[in-house]
């Protein structure tokens, strides 16, 4: 493990993606925050801009409108930079799958390095899926 | 000098990703636009592929903090067109729910809207007693958001006996912070000075731009589809609607926190009609939807939500057009921000009930130099939370 | 109540081509698509009501606009129905009159192509700004 890996392990910066999602996966990730779930514990923290983020919180299935959006915001991210995905829509499409305005699940648009499925998944099922993303990291 | 201040579409504020464009002068707001889109996924085309009772699961999934709102809505306006009557136990089933997604949607706002101003603690505290409504939530439905208790002809599983004493005990354990938190923002003379005469939506206008719930009550304007015309069980229990005259942000928080008592007073209510219709029938058998067209709207947290259904006898919608209520109260914005400063659009966008859910950047274009100066989205927040700061120093050195 | 509803139909008087009521809480109304600004007016400033939403549907016939208000005191839901023809889909617009209207007749136009004559800021508003110009996502005819 490199000294730039185990300073990302020690305190991972999470911003958060929302597009044409429900809502209900974000309120779920947000609700990582609170008091309850606390993911800070784990070092981690949500940020306002993309620059600091390390780990990119996606849902929601993406809209064409969103989809070119998305793509900058991924370019725009510092690298090395692990992208989640949180929720069917984001993992799959799920019920949106069919419409005219659906550009594709995340992994179509950019690289993604984990899966959270559920409609929406438990704070839990997200906390545990940080925490796996983090022990893969080498 | 004219400056425009693009929100969006990916920023901290906003519950969707939608684009706001701020035209500034000097600091003042002379004028807003708004982009949407950026969420379309196509829902009313996809409505008309699904059958009439998978719809129900797909009109769960427009927005995930009203997710009752809309299949109590798109039910009523299903029976409207087959004229079916849904049983007594049926009505108090949606109440419940439905009142229960209110508590847990006006606490969510709370929460933050005391964020944008700065008042973190609030944040952390409404989200904190909004958990024991999750909790109950997942006891009586099996999860914690979309939970899929609404079927046409009544309710798609019952609320068991067994689980009453613990919707009792979730109620009474919310009243005392609810009492705290009305005092605390009631007596606070920082959020009176914060809040008061910022972000005022005239009663004309409100009428005129057609808002509804929240919103429109918090102007005067009396208006709530539960007493109007009452459907599931609204009829049969007693409570009152909240108005307040001055159509500040102030004005709407206190109808939102008021609001949350008389939905606590419903859902008592409603858990004793429970436990009267023990064993009853709480779903009836629908064999099919005759050619027609039905109406169904319901008071959303966030105001009416309106569904229209055309059926031609066949197992799916002809057509099925759904409003929700952000999409009049958006317009609003028009006649609520101009004139506000930048430090207060924050909290004057989130007045209408916002989410924390997407971010981006906040860029300032200055019209002369095309430069582009990018202001972080929590750029905006901090302005916000900086002139509490401001004014909760002026009190004090006030006071001393 | 009575006399709202009862007001509504001598206002609108020869206007009406079909009166129905589905029930006390759903009157349906059907006029001429010229009349459609004069009949906005009336119902919204003349009698009060309050605009909800246009629906347009594509039917066989042509397409459908339906106008909802509601009349909350004593909660009726009236809908104006229009006919329009397919060979020309364009009607007067009311967002100058009930400026709630302005974003749902944008929104028409992106989903079904009907054009608003008259319409103060006739955006784009849904559909994304790569989407090619002339397709309508709900119209029968989409793919």
């Amino acid at each position: 493990m490199n000294l730039k890996t185990w300073g990302l392990k020690k305190s991972i910066w999470v911003f958060h993606v929302s597009s044409g999602a429900c809502n209900n996966c974000d309120i779920e990730v947000l609700d990582c925050l609170t008091p309850r779930f606390d993911i800070e514990r784990f070092g981690m923290v949500l940020v306002g801009s993309v620059r600091h983020a390390d780990v990119l919180l996606c849902c929601g299935s993406i809209t064409k409108q969103a989809a070119p959006r998305i793509k900058r915001l991924y370019e725009q991210a510092a690298k090395p930079c692990f992208v989640v995905a949180i929720g069917g829509c984001a993992c799959s499409g799920c019920i949106f799958k069919d419409s005219y305005n659906f550009a594709g699940p995340y992994d179509k648009i950019i690289p993604v390095h984990a899966y959270i499925p559920g409609c929406p998944p438990k704070p839990e099922a997200i906390l545990a899926g940080a925490v796996k993303l983090l022990s893969t990291l080498k | 000098m004219k400056t425009v201040i693009p929100i969006g579409p990916f920023h901290p504020l906003q519950e969707e990703p939608e684009l706001f464009s701020l035209t500034l002068d000097g600091e003042t707001v002379t004028d807003v636009d708004v982009r949407l889109g950026y969420n379309h996924r196509g829902i009313e085309k996809i409505a008309e592929t699904k059958t009439w009772d998978q719809d129900t699961f797909l009109i769960e999934r427009i927005c995930g903090i009203c997710s009752t709102s809309h299949p109590i809505a798109y039910c009523n306006a299903v029976e409207d067109c087959a004229g079916i009557e849904i049983p007594e136990r049926a009505k108090y089933i949606r109440s419940i729910v439905g009142e229960l997604e209110r508590l847990h949607s006006h606490l969510l706002w709370l929460g933050l809207a005391g964020h944008f101003i700065g008042y973190n603690t609030l944040f952390m505290w409404g989200w904190k007693w909004r958990e024991p409504i999750l909790d109950l939530f997942e006891q009586i439905t099996g999860n914690r958001n979309h939970y899929a208790m609404i079927k046409i002809g009544g309710a798609r599983r019952d609320i068991k006996n067994e689980d009453i004493p613990s919707i009792r005990k979730c109620l009474s354990g919310l009243v005392p912070p609810l009492e705290m938190i009305t005092k605390a923002a009631l007596d606070d003379p920082v959020l009176h000075a914060r809040l008061k005469g910022v972000g005022i939506l005239k009663k004309e206008d409100a009428i005129k731009y057609c808002a509804v719930g929240p919103t429109a009550r918090a102007s005067g304007v009396a208006i709530d589809v539960r007493k109007d015309e009452p459907h599931a069980a609204y009829g049969m229990v007693k409570w009152n609607v909240i108005t307040q005259e001055a159509g500040d942000v102030f004005a709407k928080a206190v109808v939102r926190l008021l609001e949350c008592f008389e939905s606590v007073k419903i859902v008592q209510q409603c858990v004793d009609g429970l436990e009267k219709t023990k064993g009853a029938e709480f779903c009836k058998e629908v064999e099919n939807i005759p050619p027609g067209e039905g109406i169904g709207h319901y008071e959303a947290p966030r105001g009416e939500t309106f569904h229209y259904v055309r059926s031609d006898g066949a197992n799916r919608p002809v057509r099925h057009k759904i409003r929700a209520p952000t999409y009049v109260n958006l317009p609003s914005f028009k006649a609520s921000c101009i004139g506000q400063t930048i430090s207060d659009v924050a909290i004057t966008l989130a007045s209408i009930d916002p989410c924390y859910c997407c971010t981006e950047r906040v860029a300032v274009i200055d019209p002369k130099t095309r430069a582009k100066k990018h202001i972080t989205g929590e750029e905006l927040v901090r302005l916000s939370q900086e002139k509490t700061r401001k004014i909760r120093d002026g009190l004090l050195k006030g006071s001393i | 109540m009575e006399n709202i509803i009862k007001k509504v139909k001598d206002g609108l008087g020869g206007k009406i081509k079909n009166w129905e009521e589905k029930n006390p809480g759903r009157i349906y109304i059907t006029i001429d698509k010229e009349n459609i600004r004069e009949t906005a007016r009336f119902i919204f400033e003349d009698c009060k009501a309050r605009f909800i939403i246009l629906t347009g549907i594509d039917t066989p016939l042509g397409y459908e606009n339906l106008y909802h208000f509601d009349f909350d005191s004593i909660g009726t839901v009236v809908t104006v129905k229009t006919l329009i023809p397919k060979s020309a889909p364009e009607i007067e617009s009311i967002a100058t009159i009930i400026p709630g209207a302005n974003f749902i007749e944008r929104e028409v136009y992106d989903m079904l192509g009907i054009k608003f004559i008259g319409h103060p800021d006739p955006r784009r508003l849904l559909l994304s700004d790569d989407w090619p110009e002339g397709v309508h996502p709900l119209r029968r005819d989409f793919k």
